[in-house]
């Protein structure tokens, strides 16, 4: 390759990745700068924090699952983040599913397993609306995938209540914060602290239970990411050597071409 | 040796009733003449078939777990990111490939404009690359709908509703497009049909572009006639080594995007399932659209900007006639290079501003970038042409590559 066609090369990647950050700038709403955080999963190494996991799971099935459903994850989920399967059949047995119909035709209520989804707290979103001002709390499952800024938003939001700056008009029932699209949320500040109480006897502050929910959220989101990492870097460099192998036999085929 | 590499006896019985090795030979082999100075601009078009049958291996396992109907497609796919083995990866293959997949082709067409191979001989060559380019737009915006969420429903509906801009019939086609009176189960079950069918017709596209290839032989950068065998290498072993160079770099970026940024293209929007009761703020096309959305939207009249939209690429099949220039490659044309560039940096402004809302100044820039991409082939390609004087062309390939004193050897 020459120089000239390097400097081409470049000038074309650029340009991509120029059109593809519109696209994503685009994409973002407005609102203040995000607050990120450094999270263990960022990084093409990033793994999850089992131990953050598990709070924040916490955090979630004893505050959020109050108006939050999470229907694509299953108590059969929990080993993923370091519950062991003991501990996961035991969590689930603490809530129950609807089952049948029975031989007489009936629905029931059982103890959860391992394959059901972590119950909704309402039977349908006309109810979740009714108890909730009109609002509808979405599923979290894919919360940090669908928003700009994931678990950065997921915490910024949390941590972003405030009191309405001078003139700005709060209607009733609904909150101010600067990082909701429309700054007006209908969700209280769901974290405070010493609001749950950790089982690790880490020190529940409302800043680490918004930390530990978003990085759960995270994993509810994105369950493979680890596995993508691993796999991800083995074939990077499988693939980086076999492109140089390629390079080098090309340059010896070529080399009486010249 | 009429066919070299036929050396077994099970080989030769099967050549003497289906010449299937020679026909390889010819067409990718030691008997396929290649101009000996292609560089890596030139390994594009074999990159672009390989993430063809990358779109189509993948799609057609994801097909397997899909489900096309509005009440389970969301769920479904979740389920092949979740539960499926490996499903995840084959999902973000499928998707970032798609990109990719235009990033080669862009290039491929950019390549093509910049050393004039779209002219005499190679006209009917470069239509089938247009066919195959429209025929790529339809499988990935159909393709974009399947897994039904907010931009998936959101951009059907704002791209079928262009069709109501058709004259007396347009509500009838939308309705019958859409299945219904609105996009809904019926138009995504008939989008998933078609974006299963719409590949392998690039498949029989990309024969036809081959084969009008093989038939004028590749361009060069030099953009002048092969005058001697001097002038070229066999493809094979020469270029099927160096596509295979292009074939490892394209699949570290696409493993890139995979494994450490697989969303980052897509729009998080398509993570909340479709609902059409609530409308995005900003309903964004997937990003190698954004510059003919950006034309699309120029115009206030609606018909105006389909018409537009649709002539930008309708005009790539007349560029073999209003470029004037009797040289091919810019190389050798000083002025034309200038505005090749300017061509690209304002394709590059219109990605941008389709990124963007219309409105204020995105409306003026988007206004002016768009007359001016119609300006460099109505007016800069013909009257360039005329006025520029090319510099002197070398007299053969092989002279310019290998230097005068070999090249006259060879004479
Ligand atoms: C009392 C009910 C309630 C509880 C408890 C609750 N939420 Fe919410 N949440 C809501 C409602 C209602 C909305 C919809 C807000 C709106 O649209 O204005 C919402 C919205 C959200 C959103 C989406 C914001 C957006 O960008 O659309 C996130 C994220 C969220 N909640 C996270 C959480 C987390 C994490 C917890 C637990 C720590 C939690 N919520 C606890 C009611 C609740
Ligand atoms: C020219 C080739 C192709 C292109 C450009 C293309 C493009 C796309 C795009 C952009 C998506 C949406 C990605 C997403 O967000 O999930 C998609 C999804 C999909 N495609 Fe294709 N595709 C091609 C070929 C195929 C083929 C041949 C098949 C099947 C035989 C197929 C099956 C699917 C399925 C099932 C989905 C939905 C699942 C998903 O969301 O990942 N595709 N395609």
């Amino acid at each position: 390759m020459s120089l000239n066609m390097i400097k081409k090369a470049s000038v074309t990647l650029a340009a991509t990745l120029v059109l593809s950050a519109s696209a994503a700038l685009a994409a973002g709403g407005g609102g203040p700068a995000l607050k990120t955080q450094n999270w263990s999963f960022n990084g093409p190494t990033g793994t999850f924090d089992r131990a953050q996991v598990q709070r924040g799971y916490q955090v979630y099935s004893e505050v959020c699952a109050g108006c939050h459903s999470l229907k694509y994850v299953r108590f059969g989920n929990l080993p993923a983040i370091g519950f062991s399967e003991a501990e996961a059949k035991a969590i689930a047995a603490e809530f129950e599913a609807e089952d049948g119909p029975d031989d007489d035709g009936e629905m029931f209520m059982r103890p959860a397993r391992l394959s059901d989804a972590m119950p909704s707290p309402f039977a349908n979103d006309k109810a979740a609306r009714a108890s909730n001002n009109g609002a509808l709390p979405p599923d979290l499952s894919l919360i940090a995938k669908a928003r700009v800024g994931g678990a950065d938003y997921v915490y910024s939001l949390l941590m972003g209540y405030s009191d309405a700056p001078e003139g700005h008009e709060v209607a009733e029932g609904m909150n101010y914060n600067a990082w909701f699209p429309g700054t007006q949320i209908a969700m209280a500040p769901p974290v405070s602290d010493d609001g749950v109480e950790y089982a690790d006897g880490t020190a529940a502050t409302a800043d680490q239970q918004a930390k530990d929910v978003s990085a759960f959220l995270m994993w509810a989101a994105e369950p493979k990411l680890e596995d993508r990492h691993r796999t991800g870097l083995k074939t990077m460099i499988f693939l980086i050597i076999l492109t140089i192998l390629f390079w080098l036999v090309k340059r010896r085929v070529w080399k009486d071409a010249h | 040796m009429s066919n070299p590499g036929v050396t077994t006896q099970v080989m030769q019985w099967v050549e003497t009733r289906l010449p299937i090795f020679s026909f390889i030979n010819h067409s990718v082999g030691t008997e396929y003449p290649t101009p000996r100075n292609l560089n890596y601009w030139w390994s594009l078009g074999s990159i672009a078939g390989v993430a063809l049958v990358l779109q189509i291996v993948t799609g057609i396992v994801l097909a397997m777990h899909y489900v096309p109907h509005a009440d389970m497609a969301f769920d479904s796919v979740e389920h092949i990111m979740r539960d499926v083995n490996y499903g995840w990866m084959l999902r973000y293959m499928h998707a970032n490939g798609a990109s990719l997949f235009f990033v080669a082709v862009y290039i491929h067409m950019f390549r093509g404009l910049y050393f004039g191979s779209y002219k005499a001989p190679r006209e009917l060559l470069w239509w089938f690359g247009i066919l195959i380019f429209l025929a790529m737009m339809a499988t990935a915006f159909m393709g974009y709908v399947l897994p039904w969420g907010q931009m998936s429903f959101w951009g059907a509906t704002v791209i079928t509703n262009m069709f109501t801009a058709i004259p007396v019939v347009g509500e009838a086609v939308t309705t019958w497009l859409w299945g219904g009176y609105s996009v809904a189960g019926p138009t995504l079950q008939r989008f998933f049909s078609l974006h299963y069918l719409l590949p392998f017709v690039i498949f029989a596209l990309m024969f036809l572009h081959l084969w009008a290839l093989h038939t004028s032989k590749s361009n060069n950068p030099l953009g002048i006639d092969v005058k001697s065998e001097k002038d070229t290498l066999p493809f094979h072993p020469y270029f099927t080594t160096k596509d295979l160079v292009g074939f490892g770099v394209f699949f570290v970026i696409l493993a890139y995007w995979v494994f450490f940024n697989p969303n980052y293209m897509g729009h998080p929007d398509n993570y909340i399932p479709a609902n059409p009761l609530v409308t995005p703020p900003h309903i964004v096309p997937e990003w190698y659209f954004l510059p003919f959305y950006a034309i699309l939207r120029a115009v206030p009249d609606k018909l105006g900007g389909v018409v537009l939209m649709l002539g930008a690429i309708l005009i790539l099949f007349v560029i073999p006639w209003l470029d004037t220039s009797r040289v091919r490659s810019a190389t050798f044309r000083p002025v034309y290079k200038g505005f090749f560039w300017i061509f690209v940096v304002n394709g590059l402004v219109l990605g941008w501003i389709g990124a963007n809302p219309p409105e204020g100044a995105y409306i003026i820039i988007g206004r002016i970038a768009t007359a001016y991409y119609f300006a460099h082939f109505i007016l800069v390609m013909p009257i360039v042409g005329w006025f520029e004087k090319p510099k002197p062309l070398p007299d053969s390939i092989a002279a310019a590559v290998l230097g005068d004193d070999s090249a006259k050897e060879a004479n």
